[in-house]
């Protein structure tokens, strides 16, 4: 948040990570969502930004707002929200555009894919016209050029040039998702949205699919949002990385920094939680009780309840979010952040 | 030498030309933890499903204390008694489990079922108890509970029956991590307080070291490699046990590597 108050918020930042000169892929500012009949805001101040080219992870458990954050990028808002905030796409302000601004943003600027293929296709149609369809209905591309658009971009994903003609029920699970990969791609994004697009594939076909990703961002400079709660993936893959809990951005910073010192005890938790193959043998260390629900206003620190290393402060008291000494992109919201072993304190 | 808690022998099961598990043979000891490792299609849950009675075996046969499982259950009482024997626990609890049926009356119903004339109330209470769950939980519906509240529903009605062996097919592969790790020592508690045994099936080597004594590596069908977990994981013998560790993501990992020796492996494999 600190960061935030010396940027105007019509002004995009270049994000931290990013190619220097080109507008953040993306940025969020300050976002703030209701839901209806709620007693606190779902997401409560997240500041987040992708680079150009950039690979950011955002993580946390379910429930957290991981999937909200990314589709608010869409302007894919469940019925009855408001929004606080400013959520800016290659420069230009979402949650103010209009119709066809929107639809410009979503066929050309930015793109989603889903955790569930299957769920995001229709099983009668061939997999060639699912490819063409948003660019040839929004008039793009004619329909050969996005037939030989969508012919490069199978290529591209290693899929063979039969598999247009195929229907969805053919393709196995790590086929499809690929196609939702080129389909994503068809109109050239400036930012792709990737929420949990492995959870539903095997270690080794989440590993041709993670490469094909990179690929395609030293290829096409795509920034990538990677929505995951795998903490080793987002370790393996990207650059920068966001914690949330309860709405909140409760750690932020360089992927390496972040994973070998975490500076919130929600970040170190669920890092000790995670059954490994480098970590010790025997029981876990697990994170007892559950996140704070919607229908209660919590008042200091979401995580107070179960943290380990609260004090009176931390339930009367809401943390700011601090960057770490030496390391400014670092930053937690805590107000021990010093009392976890290893960590730099607050600069 | 007793007989082994579970003794599976030469399964084999084929749909149409698909070998979906080849001559598979393993052996589970009593209070025993065995996993099941392999890729999507391996033949991981036919296997299981074969164990627990739902599918059945072209050839082979499952053994529980030195009892055959394969053949056709003889009436209503010998159903019951093998199903007393193996329990099963789903991916998602949440398809397993009927809407409109409370916790409590999940549980009730498999108890009266199962033990007829005896009152349900006080193993109810029990089961819920070391599952973790209070007594509140016990009047939700399915719904109400989150899917970490779901799977201890699961786990309790599998094991009210107090089954000699629990199979568990990704039971926590849909569980965020926070919640996992609780599962995961939950199991272990219930394994220690019990003797029960656990065939667990699971494509993540991370959770697989965590609660199994011994694994089995399948591939297309068959058995590649099996042996102490620890063994196996320190020293894999089979490059596709090697390709499925180095698959595992962490800081440093090159997934381009992982796609090249997948390819090369599938071009290794000579025609059965
Ligand atoms: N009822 C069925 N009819 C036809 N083929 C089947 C059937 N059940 C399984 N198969 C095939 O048998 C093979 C093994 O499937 P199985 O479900 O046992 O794999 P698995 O190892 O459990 O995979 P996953 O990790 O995806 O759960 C696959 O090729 C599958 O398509
Ligand atoms: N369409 C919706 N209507 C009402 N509540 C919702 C809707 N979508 C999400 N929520 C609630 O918002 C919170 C955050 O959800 P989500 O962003 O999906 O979390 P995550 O992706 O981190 O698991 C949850 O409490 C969820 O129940
Ligand atoms: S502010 Fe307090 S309760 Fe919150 S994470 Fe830090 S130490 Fe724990
Ligand atoms: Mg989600
Ligand atoms: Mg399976």
């Amino acid at each position: 948040m600190n960061t935030t108050e010396q940027h105007p918020a019509d002004t995009p930042r270049p994000a931290p990570g990013g190619r220097p000169n080109t507008p953040a892929a993306l940025d969020i500012r300050n976002l703030r969502m209701r839901l209806p009949h709620t007693a606190r805001p779902v997401l409560d101040g997240v500041d987040l930004t992708v680079g150009a080219g950039e690979t950011v992870a955002l993580v946390g458990e379910s429930g957290s707002g991981k999937t909200l954050t990314s589709r608010t990028v869409l302007r894919l808002l469940p019925a009855g929200t408001t929004t606080e905030g400013t959520v800016h796409v290659a420069g230009d302000d979402v949650l103010t555009m209009n119709a066809r601004q929107l639809r410009h943003l979503r066929t050309r600027t930015a793109a989603m894919i889903f955790q569930d293929p299957r769920a995001a296709i229709n099983p009668l149609r061939r997999i060639g016209d699912f490819l063409t369809e948003s660019v040839r209905l929004n008039k793009i591309m004619t329909p050969a050029a996005a037939q030989a658009r969508a012919g490069e971009l199978l290529e591209a994903v290693g899929l063979t040039t039969e598999v247009p003609r195929r229907y969805p029920g053919q393709l196995s699970g790590g086929m499809l998702q690929r196609v939702m990969i080129a389909a994503a791609l068809m109109g050239d994004p400036t930012l792709l949205l990737a929420d949990e697009p492995t959870t539903a594939l095997d270690v080794t076909t989440q590993a041709e699919v993670v490469a094909l990703l990179g690929d395609l961002r030293a290829r096409f400079g795509t920034g990538l949002l990677f929505v995951t709660h795998d903490l080793g993936l987002a370790a393996a893959i990207s650059d920068r990385v966001y914690v949330m809990y309860a709405g909140r951005i409760a750690e932020t910073g360089p992927a390496a920094s972040v994973f070998a010192r975490p500076r919130h005890p929600y970040t170190k938790a669920l890092l000790d939680s995670t059954p490994g193959l480098d970590a010790p043998p025997g029981r876990l260390v697990a994170i007892d009780g559950q996140p704070p629900d919607l229908r209660r206003e919590p008042t200091g620190c979401p995580f107070a309840p179960r943290c380990a290393h609260a004090t009176e402060l931390c339930t009367t008291e809401t943390p700011r979010s601090m960057p770490a000494r030496g390391e400014p992109a670092h930053t937690a919201a805590c107000h021990h952040s010093d009392r976890l072993e290893g960590t730099p304190g607050d600069a | 030498m007793p007989e082994p808690l579970l003794e599976v022998r030469g399964l084999c099961r084929t749909f149409g030309d698909v070998r979906a598990v080849d001559d598979v043979t393993f052996t589970l000891p009593d209070g025993g933890s065995l996993g099941i490792v392999g890729e999507s299609g391996s033949g991981k849950t036919t296997t299981a499903r074969i164990v627990v009675g739902l599918d059945r075996a072209d050839a082979g046969h499952v053994r529980v204390r030195g009892q055959d499982r394969t053949t056709q259950p003889r009436g209503r009482a010998e159903r019951l008694a093998r199903a007393r024997q193996i329990q099963m626990v789903f991916q998602d609890p949440y398809l397993s489990l009927d809407p409109r049926t409370s916790v409590e009356a999940v549980l009730r119903e498999t108890l009266e079922l199962h033990r007829p004339g005896t009152d349900p109330a006080p193993r109810i209470r029990e089961l819920l108890d070391q599952v973790g769950l209070g007594t509140r939980a016990a009047d939700a519906l399915p719904r109400e509970l989150s899917g970490g509240q779901r799977q201890r529903v699961a786990i309790a009605r599998a094991l009210a029956v107090e089954p000699a062996v629990l199979v568990l097919d990704e039971a926590v592969a849909a569980l965020d991590v926070s919640v996992q790790a609780q599962i995961l020592n939950l199991l272990a508690d219930i394994r220690d307080a019990t003797g029960v045994g656990y065939l667990f099936i699971t494509h993540d080597l991370g959770v697989v070291r965590c609660v199994t004594d011994d694994v089995i590596v399948m591939r297309r069908g068959r058995i590649v490699e099996s042996g102490r977990t620890a063994d196996v994981l320190a020293l894999p013998n089979h490059a596709y046990t090697r390709l499925l560790m180095d698959s595992v993501p962490r800081p440093g990992w090159d997934p381009h590597a992982i796609g090249a020796a997948r390819r090369a492996l599938r071009n290794d494999d000579t025609p059965a």
